[in-house]
């Protein structure tokens, strides 16, 4: 379980995220939502610790985070598994050495279980026999999907999604939903995902955060965003005709 | 200037920490070594020769009269390759060569979110991505000088060889010729500064740099500029310090 308490933070004189409180349980995929700039991906930062609050702290299953130093927060990160907007995978190496990268660090596995470990995630995303690959030659949809082997290639218990679906077609945009889902699911991993897709959010979004203006302004489930009478949240998640149409309908 | 000063040693700093796994760090230190080294071989090759000759020229042009041996191009054209034109001439094109290379990576690794991406498994991205670098440059570049070194000569003897003024005898006697030893050791001295300087100020660059594909050049020109001055100031101060 993640806790996020009392975040603040400030870039210069601009206060982007004030006073978000929020917790994440495990077993179920946790969406930050808000239109761009709402502060959603610096919340995100906050709570991995790429960004360092304002004031406020994070807590992983009661321990925090935010007070701990680099040496410290090391066995909570090898419990975190991220993939990020652009899939972030090292060019340099081919889609397995991406996979096990992690394990070469930070584990005294052979090379054969090395290996194993990497077909079995690869296996995980659909991507079976594309180990040799280097990522200039996949497409988004399978940078992205290699990004989510690479997360879940130590097991993690916390599992971070930045805009999973940018970029992408809807049809693959539903698979790497329903993979992330069906991960968090399988390996009960604390996922957080923050997003502004709204196929997303209505087909997975089983606890939402919504921020608007830097603040928590809504937090509820999938089912009760489709009756919600908040004026800001219903312009963002029912902005389009086509969105007030399936809403009447639900 | 002092904000970056001291950014730059804290990130220093970081680099250095303990390696999170040795053998690791050990394959990329081999694999930086091969690509400062071996990658810059063809470049340090044909600028040496060439500098070796005109150095071996223009001495012979301004030096060569009847009051004079003709044994100095020899000597003239040794002390300066040893002491000049080998580490700094060469480390200045490694500048251009090897710096830029390394700002460009390290700052596209940021801007494509790589760097977070090692962060959050856990890695000390600086020990990760500099460290093998500095230690790379501080290895291969004195070996670089090295070899930078007997090719410029030999490209002076060939000069001679070509050219009527200076007897190829004359040229090597010259060399041997009052041998100072020192010049070996400024030029040892010079060589690993000047690969400490490339790699560590362009890793500095490429590492904060923030934007897009627009600023990660900028970074490596940045990184190339400033590398070059400091180059050339530490050659005045161990010059100063050393001869």
């Amino acid at each position: 379980m993640i806790e996020v308490k009392n975040i603040y933070k400030t870039f210069g004189e601009n206060e982007v995220l004030k006073d978000i409180n929020a917790t994440f349980k495990p077993g179920k995929n946790n969406l930050i939502i808000g239109s761009s700039g709402s502060g959603k991906t610096t919340l995100l930062k906050c709570i991995v610790g790429l960004h360092e609050p304002t004031s406020g702290k994070v807590l992983y299953d009661d321990v925090n985070f935010t007070d701990m130093h680099f040496e410290g927060r090391v066995p909570i990160r090898k419990q975190i598994g991220m993939l990020f907007q652009n899939s972030a995978l090292f060019d340099s190496m081919t889609v397995e050495q991406n996979i096990i990268f992690p394990l070469d660090l930070f584990t005294n596995m052979s090379k054969a279980e090395k290996h194993e470990r990497a077909d079995f995630c690869l296996e995980r995303v659909n991507l079976a026999g594309k180990n040799k690959l280097h990522p200039s030659e996949l497409s988004g949809g399978m940078k992205k999907r290699v990004g989510i082997a690479r997360a879940i290639s130590m097991q993690p218990k916390y599992l971070f999604v930045d805009e999973p679906n940018s970029g992408l077609d809807p049809l693959t945009a539903i698979l790497i939903d329903n993979l992330i889902s069906e991960i968090t699911q399988d390996f009960q991993t604390t996922t957080v995902i923050v997003t502004h897709d709204m196929n997303s959010v209505m087909g997975i979004g089983d606890h939402i955060i919504f921020l608007y203006d830097g603040k928590k302004w809504w937090e509820g489930t999938n089912h009760e965003i489709a009756h919600t009478d908040n004026k800001e949240l219903n312009s963002f998640v029912f902005a389009s005709p086509f969105m007030q149409a399936a809403r009447e309908k639900l | 200037m002092f904000t970056s000063l001291g950014r730059y040693i804290l990130l220093l700093r970081l680099s250095f920490r303990k390696p999170e796994k040795f053998s690791v760090y050990w394959k990329e230190i081999m694999r930086e070594m091969v690509s400062q080294g071996i990658g810059s071989l063809g470049i340090i090759a044909i600028i040496s020769v060439f500098i070796g000759a005109v150095a071996a020229i223009q001495v012979a042009f301004q030096l060569i009269s009847p009051y004079i041996t003709k044994t100095v191009v020899g000597s003239i054209s040794r002390d300066s390759t040893i002491l000049e034109f080998s580490p700094t001439i060469s480390s200045l094109v490694l500048t251009g060569r090897i710096g830029s290379s390394i700002a460009s990576q390290i700052g596209t690794m940021r801007v494509t979110e790589q760097i977070d991406a090692l962060e959050i498994m856990g890695v000390n991205a600086p020990g990760y991505l500099i460290s093998p670098k500095i230690i790379a440059g501080i290895t291969m570049i004195p070996l670089l000088v090295i070899i930078s070194v007997i090719l410029g000569l030999s490209g002076g003897y060939v000069a001679c060889m070509m050219s009527r003024d200076v007897s190829t005898t004359d040229y090597v006697l010259g060399l041997r010729d009052g041998f100072n030893p020192v010049t070996v050791t400024v030029c040892a001295v010079k060589a690993v500064t000047f690969g400490f300087i490339i790699t560590s100020v362009c890793a500095y660059f490429g590492f904060y740099t923030s934007g897009g594909s627009l600023e990660v050049g900028q970074s490596a020109t940045k990184g190339v500029v400033f590398s070059c001055i400091w180059i050339l100031f530490a050659d005045l101060v161990i010059s100063s310090l050393l001869l």
